[in-house]
């Protein structure tokens, strides 16, 4: 069914409150995200070597917070897809979309860097443990996402069937999370998130916690100007489809 | 409400089986997995014989997703899926109906054809009960899983690969306790283990999960 275009035009009206808060939310969270880092980074590789492991134990201040941002970014995509399902919110598959190839990217850095501590730690790059596989599973379904946005033409009808992949994929979250005290092959278990406090030494944790701030205002930064973007793109679109039908 | 369950049962079983219909090309790709594993790691017996009910797994799994976009694809190019959506039944239960009719057409083959194929991997007798019995509870789950995203991508044409992109993740818990339960079956020769088990549950999970995912993709690929 052709869509009218009075009711493209009316789907632009409340995006355009987040195009003017983008132009100072990008910078703020660019800056914040650059200053937690070089903290963070700085702290994190002047911390005491590690006792077993020794300097590659640094890898984690990378390592941990994409971890964490991999799933965190899928839980908030499944929020957004239950925005686009349930209310209907006109920036929720915006964000769902902007959100997806960087929520892969956290997860294919964690993936690599997981791997290359991995090497000289455990003897290898790769194990088919249980956190490392849901881990590649939550990567995959990310770029099943990314897929299935590129497969329609009209971005609402995609949006509604990413939303639906993307609760479906939800599932792999908890197994990604619990997968290292399910199946404890190799993969170590929680050390941060614990019901009796944190096993690490504030030497390592605070370092930790400010690169993980920091990651989550580099993610907060780069959705913003990715949503930003993903708007600009309709907004074109639609004017081109206006200037089609207008030329006819 | 059971004879329209029926009704659109042999509708589909009647499309996938006469002419056009192409449910024995998955067997014919199962053959060629199979086939094409020992010349590409060469035609050493034991291996075979011990890797055998994996390739079997692996084989079964490929030639499910193949034939997924067909469950709603064929409909929506036709114009009968408006007339489904359209049906006083539930579209869960026409999901549900359509996804079963397509394993009846393309999994139960690939289940009856395992034991034949396994013959030419050597594996052993005990060996390719134990498989076909686990396939006969794992490619359900395949089908159901598969329909969510047959469902997804049901207006877009050429829908085959992405498809399987999209499902290949989901079916990794079936693919992991399906072998281990083969594994187990053959081992230690007692069927109903741990992990037998848990490939029951996942089979009817996804016989919940299948059909409801499937049947709001269904919906809102329409407008509705």
């Amino acid at each position: 069914m052709p869509r009218t275009p009075r009711m493209k035009v009316s789907e632009l009206a409340n995006p355009n409150r987040f195009m003017r808060m983008a132009k100072w939310m990008i910078p703020l969270f660019a800056a914040l995200a650059a200053v937690l880092l070089a903290i963070g980074f700085y702290f994190g590789f002047n911390a005491p070597a590690e006792r077993d492991q020794g300097i590659t134990a640094r890898i984690m201040f990378v390592h941990v917070p994409t971890a964490w941002l991999a799933l965190g970014v899928y839980t908030m995509m499944a929020i957004a897809a239950l925005g686009t399902l349930v209310w209907r919110h006109p920036l929720a598959d915006v964000a769902q979309k902007a959100a997806a190839p960087i929520g892969a990217a956290f997860a294919l850095v964690c993936l690599v860097t997981g791997s290359v501590w991995g090497r000289p730690t455990w003897g290898t790059y790769w194990e088919w443990d249980g956190r490392l596989t849901s881990m590649l599973v939550l990567f995959l379904i990310y770029l099943g996402i990314i897929a299935l946005w590129r497969a329609f033409e009209e971005p609402l009808q995609a949006a509604k069937a990413v939303a639906i992949l993307t609760l479906v994929g939800f599932i792999n979250i908890p197994i990604v999370k619990f997968s290292v005290d399910w199946w404890s092959t190799l993969h170590q278990p929680a050390s941060v998130f614990r019901l009796d406090g944190p096993t690490m030494h504030a030497s390592y944790l605070n370092p930790l916690l400010i690169c993980a701030l920091g990651f989550s205002f580099l993610f907060a930064a780069m959705l913003t100007a990715a949503m930003r973007n993903e708007l600009l793109r309709r907004r074109v679109r639609t004017l081109t489809i206006f200037a089609a039908n207008e030329a006819r | 409400m059971m004879r329209a369950v029926a009704a659109i049962l042999r509708r589909d079983l009647a499309l996938s089986f006469r002419a056009g219909g192409g449910a024995g090309i998955g067997v014919i790709f199962f053959l060629c997995v199979v086939m094409v594993v020992p010349f590409a790691i060469g035609p050493d017996q034991k291996l075979l014989t011990s890797i055998g009910p994996a390739i079997l797994w692996i084989g079964a799994l490929l030639a499910s997703l193949l034939g997924l976009d067909r469950i709603f694809g064929a409909d929506a190019e036709d114009g009968s899926l408006d007339l489904l959506l359209l049906a006083p039944l539930p579209l869960e239960v026409i999901a549900f109906t359509k996804a079963l009719a397509h394993w009846l057409a393309t999994g139960l083959p690939l289940v009856i054809a395992t034991p034949l194929l396994g013959l030419l991997l050597g594996v052993e007798f005990n060996a390719l009960c134990a498989a076909a019995l686990m396939l006969l509870v794992g490619t359900p789950a395949i089908a159901f899983l598969g329909s969510i995203g047959a469902a997804l991508t049901a207006t877009l044409p050429r829908a085959g690969l992405l498809i399987a992109v999209l499902i290949v993740p989901f079916t990794i818990p079936v693919l992991i306790f399906g072998t281990a339960a083969t594994a187990v079956a053959i081992t230690e020769a007692s069927f109903f283990g741990t992990a037998f088990k848990l490939l029951l549950a996942l089979a009817l999970f996804s016989f919940v999960i299948g059909p409801v995912a499937a049947a709001a993709a269904l919906r809102i690929g329409r407008g509705a």
